[in-house]
């Protein structure tokens, strides 16, 4: 370094502070460079719920409904779901990360709406559920789904799924805060939601469950969200229905955040 | 150092009786500090001192659970985004985004402080050119050298200038030239006013750098001073003595005693003792006492005082074990 350059180091006027919205928004920039850089991400987003498409539509499809085309019908709907509630833990491994290399401890020693770094974090969700929700539709529609509901339905079935990626992220973060290792955020992430995903009306009617089992697949969050999506997409939603789906990320998000923020500020 | 009267500007910090405890560990107990503004002050003590704690409770990171503290006037407690505006903190583990390249890492930050498009973009350039890492700028972080990753680490801390910097061991795992260039740096923003606030484990890093160190153990202030008044404390080091023939290890050990008092040690080998001199002088006339007694020296040095050294001088314990006593 020689004299000149010295000069540079030192800024003589500092611009002034930003919004708490400016704040989030270049955290949501941040998130939005990640997929950039790390594209191979996409990957490990859709070829779980890809591979449980092709095996359940093509192997049990003809068993469970009488034909592929009737199954994938009813399959796709819940799939989107069981793809938004396992994606949702990436943004508390992302958050695990962050707090184990310190850049947590330079966002906050930084003069930062406190809560931008989450701001961030929720982006980078919604991305991510867009992406792999317009992914696995598109899939789903070339092995012959068809949203009978149009354009609307789709729409509205994709504002029904962030609202659950939202509501189950509050799940990982807190996770993420409590948790020492990535690693751990995964495994724990899907011991509980293995069973509830598979304990739901995702892949078959629960009808031919034995009574206890059935008492607990009609209340459980996951069949709510995906019979809720089934109307959006196909058609025939009710209002009851979108209210039970929404039950679950609602009842998440009121008790959950609250419980974020105070494990972030007091870590 | 005289103190300095109240007429002029502001401390960068003054802390009172900062306290902040892990369960049943006192990690910082009990801590006074005052550092003038555009100063270097070095933090200097062994691992789990409670050097990081210290740095992370004047950073607003954490709370203390007693005493009060404040930061270019700014209360710690009463009004942490005002400490915030003053300060910028690097961390002992980078604390950057590995997935993304360099100049995004700064733009980022750039954009958090308030910077807009081109204005965020021109200071992040801005910074790489003088961190030497205009050639590194397009490149994911996670491909950087650790002292590389080091550079781009301070400079995120410059991209507002902070009024207090603090460096948590800014140079612990850099090798001797990544070294010297960070050293030049911190020397670089002093100069420009910034006041400093450094961590380390190496009297020498403190002893180039801090015109104040304060010796911290075991979550107490046990001294503090210019580096000569700390090297003073200790005394100027070890005489290390290779004698040409170990059977003369007693006599040698025996008089070198007498001359200095204390204990003289015996090397791995046998042919060499040491013993802590009080001066170069007791040194040099304890050597020429040697030869006089017949005793042939085939080799001889003279140890700046090691941290342990220091320690050993301020405490009466070597640097790992409890201290004795609570000094004010």
């Amino acid at each position: 370094m020689n004299k000149i350059e010295h000069s540079a180091l030192i800024l003589s006027s500092r611009p002034e502070r930003p919004s708490a919205l400016s704040n989030a928004l270049t955290f949501g920039w941040r998130a939005a460079l990640k997929f950039k850089h790390v594209p191979e991400q996409f990957f490990d987003l859709v070829m779980t719920p890809i591979m449980f498409t092709l095996l359940f539509t093509f192997v049990f499809g003809g068993a469970l409904a009488g034909s592929t085309g009737v199954y994938i019908q009813y399959l796709l709907p819940g799939i989107l779901v069981q793809t938004v509630v396992f994606n949702s833990l990436y943004s508390g491994m992302g958050l695990n990360t962050d707090l184990g290399k310190g850049l947590f401890d330079r966002f906050r020693s930084l003069p930062i709406w406190s809560m931008s770094p989450f701001a961030g974090l929720i982006v980078g969700d919604f991305l991510r559920h867009l992406i792999a929700g317009v992914i696995i539709l598109g899939i789903g529609m070339i092995f012959g789904y068809r949203p009978e509901a149009g354009f609307i339905g789709v729409v509205g079935a994709f504002l029904l799924l962030l609202a659950i990626g939202f509501g189950m992220g509050w799940i990982f973060l807190v996770l993420g805060l409590v948790m020492r290792t990535p690693n751990t955020v995964m495994t724990m992430g899907f011991t509980g939601i293995m069973p509830l995903v598979f304990a739901s009306n995702i892949m078959v009617e629960p009808e031919t469950m034995p009574g206890w089992l059935r008492a607990f697949v009609e209340v459980n969050p996951i069949s709510l969200m995906t019979t809720a999506m089934r109307g959006l997409l196909g058609g025939g939603a009710t209002f009851t229905s979108v209210s039970l789906a929404l039950l679950a990320p609602i009842i998440l998000t009121a008790t959950l955040a609250p419980l974020t923020l105070w494990l972030y500020r007091r870590r | 150092m005289t103190r300095s009267n109240e007429t002029e500007a502001l401390p960068a910090i003054m802390a009172r009786g900062l306290v902040k405890h892990f369960r049943d560990v006192h990690a910082v107990d009990a801590i006074d500090l005052d550092v003038p503004q555009g100063m270097i002050f070095g933090i200097l003590g062994p691992n789990g001192a409670g050097k990081t704690t210290l740095l992370r409770l004047l950073a607003t990171l954490l709370t203390p659970d007693a005493g009060s503290a404040q930061v270019m006037g700014h209360d710690l407690i009463r009004s942490p985004q005002a400490v915030r505006s003053s300060i910028a903190l690097t961390g002992q583990f980078a604390s950057l985004d590995e997935d993304l390249t360099g100049i995004e890492n700064l733009i980022f930050l750039a954009r958090l402080w308030g910077f807009t498009g081109k204005r965020a973009r021109a200071r992040a350039d801005e910074l790489l050119t003088i961190f030497d890492l205009t050639d590194a700028a397009q490149r994911q972080v996670k491909d950087y050298s650790g002292g590389m990753r080091r550079r781009l680490d301070i400079a995120a801390s410059l991209v507002v200038t902070p009024h207090v910097l603090f460096l948590d061991e800014p140079t612990t795992g850099l090798d001797p030239v990544a070294r010297k260039h960070v050293w030049q740096m911190i020397r670089a923003l002093a100069e420009h006013g910034v006041t400093i606030l450094l961590t380390t484990q190496y009297l020498e890093e403190a002893d180039q750098l801090a015109a104040r160190i304060a010796v911290i153990d075991h979550g107490k202030k046990i001294a503090e001073g210019t580096s000569r008044e700390l090297k003073a404390a200790a005394g100027s080091g070890f005489l290390h003595v290779t004698l040409a023939d170990p059977a003369q290890f007693a006599a040698a050990a025996q008089l070198l005693e007498g001359l200095m008092g204390g204990q003289a040690q015996h090397s791995a080998e046998g042919a060499a003792v040491s013993i802590k001199a009080n001066s170069p002088q007791a040194a040099s006339e304890a050597l020429t006492e040697l030869t006089k007694a017949g005793i042939e020296v085939i080799d001889f040095s003279m140890g700046a005082p090691s941290l342990d050294e220091v320690f050993f001088a301020l405490t009466g314990n070597a640097a790992e074990a409890p201290s004795m006593e609570t000094a004010q």
